[in-house]
């Protein structure tokens, strides 16, 4: 758990940081060219940009675990219930995602490794690849071509007066890309099992296909494809940025987008380290699944 | 019978392969030799022919500006092979330093410099490269530079976690006893044992930089202003998607193509390293 | 009529390369042999000669890339006809397999009672039978608290429990044929005793036919009635053991049989050994001179102690035989003289001076002088390395004076092999190359750790003749650290046997042989007999293999445990004195074990 913390310190180190290499000025930015100097001063003073950056960063560090994430420099709503609101819509469509590709990906996988070396194994595996390796914006556009413009099945953004319609081909963007990795990371574990003595111990028992599948390749194939659930969350958090832009989606993607390109400080300091802390939380998430589904971890020695 | 490995069929591999390797001919063709590949220079305007439909004269058509698709989609291929492999190495040689001395040393060093890597790791990726290229400004040496520390944390991982490996290994022991010196035995002991990993990591992190930089050019952060990067032409082009979805769908194609393609190439060789 | 019957079976993989290659050899080549019930027949054959494949065929487990033909019938059964629901019905109650390598022949994520019921299940026992079956094979197994047992995981218990566990599963299946694959390989000698005497005590009850695999010769006279001589696919002799391996009729038989050290000779008698290499009158360097001292070594591994207070001295030009199980502490012990592991107290003296515990602080003359051969072939070399590059490195580093052709050719390397990568060379080459290498300069003293165990047998002969030969030629001191005491007796002249930390005896070879003994070095003397097994009664043993043990227990003699001499209320509790007995043993031990020489000194120092 210390461990966790320590990084994410050092992260939050690492956003100030990062921040606040703009050239120029902030608060002339604000104000515009024109603006006189004692404005200028005025605002420095007024946003805390006269202190030296050690005071800054530890006001705003502590602001920031109080509660208090400061007004956006562009928008001047506070920025708390600005992040968090588009944080919630991100989930919504992140976990729907997720939803999605937890089965698909497992389900694939575990038949390519199974069917390993067949043409369907060879399908899925290219397949696969090509899904991780299209950016989301192309499979993005692609299915917008394909079923808004030429079909017209579906709305072209995710904007909430279409609702659910909407979130079908965003939720088929970020899924396409997370697929292919999980597949083809539980297919190379399922082979690798296979290969294990112990499965040819277990099958020379006589038992059927479907036990053996089910006790002693599955059980075994997911240890360490889970960590790679993880990992894929983070990229799933990436494909965001892309995705809301494309499909006009109000989640943290785009006010991270936003927030970058208006250098509103505020607003990209919170946003980025609400997004950091809620990739740790997975991490440490799958950390725990992979502690419980392998004994040897769990139980560790006893003699 | 399920499981036991049944004969690999290498034809079929080794066609996936010509594909993969075709492909990535054509681009760096066209990265190398735009000027005479492209019929019509890629910013050209002709202003009678704006949305022109696929023809034979204008393969992909043209834009709002009557500009041919097929020119400019050719000409995107050099700021991209420009960008990607000089990010790739960048971060292929940080990376390889990094991963040795953490790996082979160990103790706080090595604790320390996880630490902060895994701080880096907890960002999404590609935020920091948004965050930079949106402070300091669009450049093809920012664009290189900032991927290149971003990919840096994934290649020392992976040399780290190979160095910790052969670190263990008896002759590493027996180079110890002769006295041999740590630039020796990183060098020369361990180096060539594990240049095999760093070529497929490097490889999977240059698809990792062309998809990076195609999606860097999508948001508006791409190289300057003006330059052909398919990623922009998509951003530009996506509002003309109901009518003159040639504009859009030809760039896209030309982004999945090339990272696929290295995809491809990076899985064969490590298939290849394990057989 | 025999139980089991194979006849002409052949195996060959078919791959594209091999196809592109031309006609590669079989891997099994017209096969034929027959075992009656009750009868153990030994298949034994170097490695690669294809008795395991000739396992797998058996068991109808060989990848679909195999082409296999010939005829195996069992009771009747034509095995090599059965597929799908027939074939899991003989698999359920017909066949059953031991293999070697206990650990990974049992699921990791499933406890290790609910792996043995679930051969029961299959034969049509509800849960709760199963479960009570399981727990009660456990015990014909002589497992300790089975029911406790039974709620682990594979990986809570010991290499010699988990074999059990493999050998309850094959029970329950109550087969006609039981398949043994080297099923000792990998497990400590004391260890291997027991598993070996299980499995004849069950053979007995099961009346099934045994096909016994094995490299080692020892095993088959042990085990097995009749055996058969596999080389390169072939059965080259079979026939009764008495006959075989006594009065061999064909010319690899022989070969095995010559190959490999006579149990009970030492370098002393080995008559191949004394043929080329003629025996030199060895002087020995003064008392009180040695070499390599060693004092109070300790180092504990978190909560393991490896070594504890350890006492050793090398002379000049001497073999000291390190002998000891897995988590004895041996190889520690040898890292730390090399200086690879740095011990949490003592102290080491080389020709009388302190020298530094790490080997990076050593100085260079010292760091020359103990140089080391390790255990496996495969990871002592740098595969990308040239033959010639590593001894043109070594003798570089090391201060040689001769090239690297002398080099080469004192180790038995042809000058072919010196362009050659490491990576391409056999095992029993590696190590050569290895050896090589650390005599390359004017090393005083080298530390081999298990230098043949990963080796086959016939070359295991090679590379110890090798050993004798170079030591006694340059006058190096050898450390000898390896858990086989019959290689140990052949090369040293001094033996140290330690167990979990501590050296319990120690002495010159024929001392340590001829007794009296500490009583664990009795347990490996009887481990590694040769001998027929006698039918005596089964012993359940608790503790498994490994003799490692945690810090903070210690009160008493390390062995109390497991000595079956302890003596109640004396052992466990107090430390156990060194006695000094007039053969030059040096005993921890407190049984009366002879007249101690330092008794009468002691009994001086009172009286004044």
């Amino acid at each position: 758990m210390g461990g966790f913390l320590l990084t994410l310190a050092l992260t939050s180190i690492l956003i100030f940081a990062l921040t606040n290499v703009i050239p120029g000025d902030v608060a002339r930015r604000i104000l515009g060219r024109e603006a006189s100097q004692e404005a200028v001063n005025a605002k420095r003073a007024e946003l805390g940009l006269d202190r030296s950056i050690l005071v800054q960063y530890r006001s705003w560090l502590g602001g920031f675990l109080r509660g208090d994430w400061g007004k956006s420099y562009t928008k001047g709503e506070p920025v708390r219930e600005l992040v968090l609101s588009h944080l919630g819509r991100s989930l919504e469509l992140g976990l729907i995602a997720f939803a999605v590709v937890v089965p698909v990906a497992l389900g694939l996988g575990l038949l390519a490794g199974l069917r390993n070396g067949t043409r369907t194994d060879r399908a899925i595996t290219v397949l696969g690849l090509c899904g991780t390796a299209t950016p989301e914006f192309v499979s993005g556009v692609l299915l917008l071509i394909l079923f808004s413009v030429r079909l017209n099945w579906l709305p072209s953004s995710a904007r909430d007066e279409y609702g659910l319609k909407g979130l079908v081909l965003p939720v088929i963007c970020l899924v396409i890309v997370c697929v292919g990795y999980i597949t083809r990371m539980v297919r190379a574990s399922v082979v690798a099992t296979l290969e294990r003595p112990y499965v040819r111990t277990a099958r020379l028992k006589g038992i059927t296909t479907a036990a053996l599948v089910r006790r002693h390749v599955l059980r075994n194939s997911l240890v360490v494809p889970v960590t790679a659930l993880g990992v894929q969350l983070r990229y799933l958090i990436g494909g965001l940025i892309t995705v809301e832009l494309l499909f006009n989606y109000a989640g943290i993607g785009s006010l991270l987008l936003g927030a970058a390109q208006e250098k509103d400080l505020p607003t990209l300091q919170a946003a980025t380290m609400v997004t950091g802390v809620v990739i740790m939380l997975t991490f440490v998430l799958t950390d725990a699944i992979y502690a419980w589904l392998d004994p040897r971890v769990r139980v560790g020695k006893a003699r | 019978m399920i499981g036991l490995r049944a004969a690999r069929d290498p034809s079929r591999r080794r066609v996936t392969l010509v594909i993969a390797v075709t492909v990535l001919a054509v681009w760096i063709a066209s990265a190398l030799f735009a000027g005479l590949l492209a019929p019509f220079s890629p910013s050209a305007q002709l202003p009678r022919l704006k949305f022109a439909d696929p023809s034979v004269h204008h393969l992909f058509g043209t834009d709002g500006f009557g500009r041919d698709v097929f020119s400019r989609v050719i000409a995107g291929a050099r700021p991209v092979l420009t960008i990607a492999p000089l990010a790739v190495l960048l971060a292929t040689v940080a990376g390889t330093v990094l991963g040795l001395i953490t790996g082979y040393f160990g103790g706080l060093t090595d604790s320390i410099a996880m630490k902060i890597l895994q701080s880096f790791a907890i960002l999404p990726p590609l935020f920091p490269a948004v965050l930079a290229v949106a402070l300091l400004g669009r450049s093809t040496t920012v664009l290189v530079v900032v991927l290149g520390f971003a990919f840096t944390p994934l290649i020392t991982w992976t040399v780290r976690s190979a160095t910790l490996v052969e670190r263990e290994k008896q002759f590493v022991e027996a180079a110890r006893l002769r006295g041999e010196s740590t630039a020796y035995i990183l060098g020369r002991e361990i180096l060539p044992n594990i240049a095999g990993s760093i070529i497929v990591e490097s490889t999977v992190r240059l698809a990792d930089a062309v998809f990076s930089i195609a999606t860097l050019a999508f948001i508006g952060l791409g190289a300057a202003p003006g330059s052909p990067d398919w990623g922009a032409q998509v951003a530009d082009n996506r509002v003309n998607l109901q009518f003159a979805w040639w504009t859009v769908l030809f760039p896209a194609v030309a982004v999945a193509s090339l990272v696929i393609s290295v995809s491809l190439l990076a899985d064969v060789i490590r298939e290849r390293r394990s057989a | 009529m025999s139980l089991l019957t194979v006849a002409d079976l052949t195996v060959a993989y078919r791959s594209p390369r091999s196809a592109a290659a031309g006609v590669v050899p079989p891997a099994v080549d017209g096969v034929s042999f027959h075992v009656d019930a009750g009868e153990t027949l030994g298949l034994v054959g170097e490695s690669g000669c294809g008795k395991s494949t000739i396992a797998l065929a058996i068991a109808r487990s060989l990848p679909p890339t195999a082409r296999v033909s010939g005829r195996i019938n069992l009771g009747g059964t034509d095995v090599a006809t059965l597929a799908g629901a027939s074939l899991r019905q003989w698999w359920r109650s017909d066949f059953a397999m031991v293999y070697q390598e206990p650990q990974s022949a049992l699921n990791p994520t499933m406890r290790v009672g609910a792996q043995i019921a679930e051969v029961l299940r299959v034969k049509g026992l509800d849960r709760q039978a199963a479960d009570r079956e399981a727990i009660s094979l456990l015990e014909r197994v002589a497992m300790a608290d089975p029911a406790a047992i039974a709620r682990r995981y594979p990986h809570q218990i010991s290499g010699g429990q988990q074999q059990r566990v493999v050998i309850a599963m094959a029970l329950a299946i109550r087969p006609q044929l039981l398949v043994l694959d080297e099923p000792t390989t990998g497990l400590d000698a004391t260890v291997e005793r027991e598993i070996l005497q299980l499995i004849a005590d069950l053979r007995a009850e099961l009346s099934a036919a045994v096909l016994f695999i094995t490299h080692d010769l020892g095993l088959v006279e042990r085990m097995c009635e009749r055996v058969a001589v596999l080389q390169a696919g072939q059965i080259k002799e079979h026939g009764p053991v008495a006959n075989v391996l006594v009065a061999p009729t064909h010319e690899y038989t022989r070969e095995l049989l010559a190959c490999a050290i006579p149990p009970g000779r030492t370098k002393h008698n080995d008559a191949v050994l004394r043929a080329a290499v003629p025996e030199i009158e060895h002087v020995p360097t003064a008392a009180g001179s040695p070499l390599l001292e060693v004092s109070n070594v300790v180092k504990h591994y978190g909560a393991v102690v490896a070594s504890d207070g350890v006492r050793l001295r090398i002379d000049a030009g001497q073999v000291v035989g390190l002998v000891g199980e897995s988590g004895s502490g041996k190889t520690t012990l040898g890292r730390i003289i090399t200086g690879l592991t740095v011990p949490d107290e003592g102290e080491i003296r080389l020709r009388g001076e302190v020298i530094a515990t790490d080997l990076a602080r050593r100085r260079s003359a010292v760091r020359r002088s103990i140089q080391m051969v390790f255990q496996s072939p495969d990871s002592t070399l740098n595969p990308r390395h040239r033959v010639r590059d590593v001894l043109k490195r070594a003798l570089l580093k090391l201060g040689g004076s001769r090239t690297v052709e002398q080099l080469a050719a004192s180790c038995r390397l042809d000058a072919q092999q010196l362009g050659q990568l490491t990576s391409t060379l056999s095992g029993g080459q590696k190590q050569r190359v290895a050896i090589a290498r650390a005599i390359a300069g004017d090393a005083a003293l080298v530390v081999c750790d298990e230098p043949v165990s990963a080796l086959d047998v016939s070359v295991q002969a090679t590379i110890l003749r090798l050993l004798v030969e170079l030591q006694e030629h340059r006058d190096v001191a050898l450390l000898f650290v390896s858990h086989d005491l019959a290689v140990v007796r052949y090369l040293s002249d001094r033996i140290a046997v330690m167990y979990a930390g501590r050296i319990v005896e120690e002495g010159p070879t024929e001392a340590v042989l001829a007794g009296p003994h500490h009583p664990y070095t009795a347990e490996l003397l009887a481990a590694s007999d040769h001998r027929a097994m006698d039918t005596g009664s089964r012993p359940v043993f608790s503790a498994g293999g490994g003799t490692a043990r945690s810090a903070g227990e210690r009160i008493g003699c390390v062995f109390a445990d497991r000595c079956p001499q302890r003596i109640e209320g004396l052992c466990a509790t107090t430390a156990p004195p060194v006695r000094h007995l007039d053969t030059g043993l040096r005993i921890e031990c407190h049984l009366d074990l002879g007249p101690d020489i330092d008794d009468e000194v002691a009994g001086e120092a009172a009286r004044i």
